[in-house]
């Protein structure tokens, strides 16, 4: 028993936990006392001793669980335990829910965590659609309806789009760039350790007084500053997410920039790794501005600080401007890594070189550029400064330029190629250009400040983020998890369950999200638990589009357990790709790589006759490694 | 390179695509009825972009269908395709298109923006108080009439509306005059509108505001100004003196940037 208290794991995570969430709340109840207030407080926006509990419990879970047992060692002078790869690699499921500090492993944590909580926010979907299905209340009350939606995008922006992206480049991009594991590998483990503890702290809500927080993912104040205790919750589960967001973009921006293998000029990175250096740049810049948001919503909330009180001086408009600042880079930081896997899937699949692959790179830096200057969209009808609508009306329409310069350069992409459809990664990538250029065109209009000023806060907003965000990102990631499966687990999944699944999800997106912009137009507007009695039928067709795209995952899930226990052993590169990670075993050896693979061309060579992109260990170096003439425009 | 593909065919099918996608989508009435002189400058503009979006969406799809349908791999047919690295002319012209249609939009958008909000000089003002979960009217022209849950207005006369919430944000929005504006603690926001159809339309929050929100919706009616005026004339209330100081209190939105020279 010492021993396993000893040891870092789950028993002295838990008591640490224990001891964290103790300490919290007897440093308040004393210094309540020490100052003659009564012990505990309980006014809904406060419970100190709670939100300081939800705190110093979860980093005590993190002390306990052995995250900063290397670095608090060394931080202290005593003997640093060395390394003997013992936090390496994955032997059996137990190893997963370890502290591993194995790029690979962590990827498949961040991976099924994720998907965990997606499961999650998705049957609170399937509730909400439930409640929608006929106008009047049948199902849940207004309260809890509110809690619902805030719950479910909160749990599907934070802890689910966000992350799963973080987790796929985690396993893939350093066997694409030919590192042995990321730059910081404890890190890179902290990070995916805080990410269950923010879904906890969201989920956590529901169990506190006045129930979970409902003031809609974007927490407006001052809503937000007077709602019940679970806001504060919402408030610190960011934090983590965040926390373990920036860390991790750092992780991968020293990653990309100091550790590509020899010969792998910024020139000859896949576009994945374009996208994640690209989505790491705004992470880090941006994801502070919402930290910040929050922490003075807490302070709003427990100090009475009144950043966003009108009555105490302060400015209610500066909330929106200061969460939009990050929230709309968010969405690209929601988007950008889809875009770097749809065009590996893509150039694999048509068996082609990416069209303008130098475009495609920098069409990625000029969204990262643009995305800093379009905050304010959201905010057209908000009644903030009135010439500030136009500018950013102006930014707003041209980010859609490099947008559609992807667009069109995935479809020159296939011309001239040999498309195989067999693949449902391929299948995915291809409907994610309709369902995206749906949302895109759709996200055009509302960039139009007369269109957005009747359409605003109506439900073509929620049809538009769901094209985008379940057409678009989600497609994304479908086609990334079935396009890397077999690298990941060393299988192959099943197609056929694949396709049902593709077929299932694209029917349910359309019939789900196309009939929500008419409803909006006509005047039904979002976040509302009970609605006109006009849209019944519609509303009606929505939720039954809905229960088949809920109950089409279940056949996702049902695949991806089933062949990552049974599936045919998998071979090193079944789709034929040209980048390093295909190159080595499936799944890869616990150090990537005998010996770091040399780069001698771009990663995109299909049908450039004698071309390579890598020539890997055991490989002699007189095999012939012409060097393609040009790699992007000619 | 290009020489090898069916352009002229291609083109068509897109034209008759756009067509066809455009004639189906222009002819629904998305929005609804239209109430108001700005409502047909705004669905207008949503029709000009129906149509550009159905170009855009109907190159995309012929060439994705095309593309699948010509250069799907044979089974067992384990090539590579051409290698094809790009084509700067291609390239150029699908950045500069979009920015230039992009760019229309914008300044179609702005002139539909600054027509709608051109303030008129025989406006009436009418303030707007909103809260969890209830709408209230002050009417400061007629002797600071006040009626809560119902909105008269008179037809054919600019109204100005002065929003003042006092607790949360609210959003004031009537779908058939399709303007909308969020009313905010602490400032005062405004919202011009010119109704010109008689009728009774609801007036919906679109901000979410609490538990109730969902119903916190009053009644909207446009009548013409003598009738109007008679219903002014009748109502008993008076705006209570915490929403005039609650008036006084909010700052003015929208200030004009120094230096433009004024509204």
């Amino acid at each position: 028993m010492i021993a396993a208290i000893k040891q870092p794991g789950w028993i002295r995570g838990a008591l640490g936990a224990l001891l964290g969430a103790a300490f919290g709340f007897a440093l308040v109840v004393a210094l309540r006392k020490a100052s003659g207030l009564p012990a505990y407080q309980t006014e809904q926006t406060g419970y100190p001793q709670v939100v300081v509990s939800l705190v110093t419990g979860p980093l005590g879970f993190l002390l306990g669980f052995g995250c900063f047992d290397y670095w608090l060692r060394w931080a202290v002078g005593m003997p640093t335990i060395p390394e003997d790869h013992s936090q390496h690699g994955a032997t059996s499921w137990r190893d997963y829910f370890r502290f591993n500090t194995d790029h690979k492993v962590i990827g498949i944590q961040y991976i099924c965590t994720t998907f965990f909580f997606f499961f999650v926010g998705g049957l609170m979907a399937m509730l909400i659609r439930a409640e929608l299905a006929q106008p009047g209340t049948q199902i849940v009350d207004a309260a809890t309806f509110n809690s619902l939606f805030s719950t479910h995008a909160v749990l599907m922006i934070f802890v689910f789009v966000i992350p799963v992206f973080a987790g796929i480049a985690n396993y893939v991009l350093p066997l694409m760039i030919g590192a042995p594991d990321m730059a910081f590998p404890r890190l890179n483990a902290l990070s995916f350790w805080m990410l269950p503890l923010a879904g906890l702290l969201f989920i956590g809500s529901f169990l506190a007084p006045g129930g979970a927080f409902d003031a809609g993912w974007t927490g407006y104040a001052p809503l937000s500053t007077g709602a019940p205790l679970g806001q504060s919750f919402f408030n610190l589960g960011v934090q983590f997410a965040g926390a373990s967001s920036i860390a991790t973009a750092l992780n991968f921006l020293v990653t990309i920039i100091t550790m590509r293998a020899p010969g792998m000029t910024f020139w000859r990175m896949p576009l994945l790794v374009w996208a994640n250096l690209s989505t790491s740049l705004l992470v880090v810049a941006a994801t502070p501005f919402i930290a910040g948001a929050q922490f003075m919503v807490l302070f709003d909330r427990a100090l009475h600080t009144n950043f966003f009180q009108f009555a105490g001086g302060g400015d209610v408009i500066s909330y929106q401007h200061i969460f939009w600042f990050y929230s709309h880079p968010a969405v690209y930081i929601m988007m950008l890594p889809g875009f770097g896997i749809i065009s590996e899937v893509i150039s694999t699949h048509a068996r082609k070189p990416i069209f303008g692959y130098r475009l495609m790179a920098l069409a990625l830096i000029g969204i990262v550029v643009l995305s800093y200057s379009v905050w304010a969209h959201h905010m057209f009808v908000a009644g903030m400064f009135s010439w500030l609508r136009v500018p950013m009306m102006i930014t707003t329409l041209l980010i859609a330029v490099p947008t559609g310069i992807k667009i069109f350069s995935w479809l020159g992409t296939l011309y001239f190629g040999k498309i195989h459809t067999y693949s449902t990664a391929m299948l995915f990538a291809l409907a994610f250009i309709v369902t995206f250029t749906i949302g895109g065109i759709s996200g055009v209009m509302l960039g139009m400040v007369p269109i957005d000023i009747h359409v605003s806060d109506t439900y073509f907003i929620v049809a538009h983020i769901h094209f985008v965000l379940f057409g678009g990102s989600v497609f994304t990631i479908f086609a990334g998890i079935y396009h890397w499966f077999p690298k990941m687990t060393g299988r192959m999944y099943d197609e056929r369950l694949g396709r049902v699944h593709f077929w299932g999800t694209l029917f349910g997106t359309w019939v789900t999200f196309i009939p929500m912009h008419w409803v909006g137009m006509d005047g039904m507007p979002r976040r509302v638990a009970d609605y006109a009695t006009q849209f019944g039928d519609w509303n009606l067709l929505i939720s039954c589009g809905a229960f088949v795209l809920g109950a089409c995952q279940l056949v996702f899930l049902y695949n991806m357990v089933v062949s990552w226990r049974f599936g045919p052993r998998a071979e090193a590169n079944p789709w034929r790709a040209k980048t390093i990670e295909w190159q080595v075993s499936s799944p890869p050896p616990i150090f990537n790589f005998d010996e770091i693979p040399r780069v001698v061309g771009g990663p995109y060579e299909f049908g450039v006759p004698g071309a390579r992109h890598a020539i890997m260990a055991g490989e002699g170096a007189e095999a012939p490694a012409p060097e393609p003439a040009t790699v992007g425009t000619t | 390179m290009m020489g090898r593909l069916p352009i002229a065919k291609m083109l068509a099918a897109t034209i008759a695509l756009t067509v066809a996608i455009s004639a189906v989508m222009v002819s629904i009435n998305w929005d609804g009825k239209e109430a108001s002189t700005a409502a047909p400058k705004i669905d207008d503009l949503l029709n000009v972009m129906i149509v550009l979006s159905s170009f855009v969406f109907s190159l995309v799809m012929v060439m994705l269908f095309y593309a699948l349908y010509a250069f799907r791999a044979k089974p067992g047919d384990e090539s590579d395709g051409e290698p094809i690295h790009g084509n700067t002319r291609l390239e150029v012209a699908w950045t500069l298109i979009p920015t230039i249609i992009v760019l229309f939009g914008a300044g179609y958008s702005w002139s539909v923006l600054h027509d709608i909000e051109k303030p008129a000089k025989d406006a009436m003002t009418v303030d707007v108080f909103s809260q969890q979960y209830a709408w209230s009217f002050g009417y400061p022209g007629k002797g600071n009439a006040y009626s809560q849950g119902e909105l008269h207005v008179p037809v054919d006369r600019q109204v100005q509306f002065k929003m003042h919430a006092l607790d949360v944000i609210h959003s004031f929005w009537v779908p058939e005059w399709r303007i909308k504006k969020d009313n905010v603690p602490g400032i005062t926001t405004t919202a011009i509108v010119t109704p010109n159809r008689v009728g009774t339309y609801q007036l919906i929050c679109t901000e979410l505001c609490g538990f109730g929100h969902a119903a916190m919706r009053a009644t909207v009616v446009v009548e013409p100004p003598a009738k109007f005026r008679e219903w002014v004339a009748g109502l008993g209330e008076k705006i209570p003196a915490p929403y005039m100081e609650t008036i006084k209190q909010d700052t003015e939105t929208n200030p004009v940037p120094v230096g433009s020279g004024g509204a």
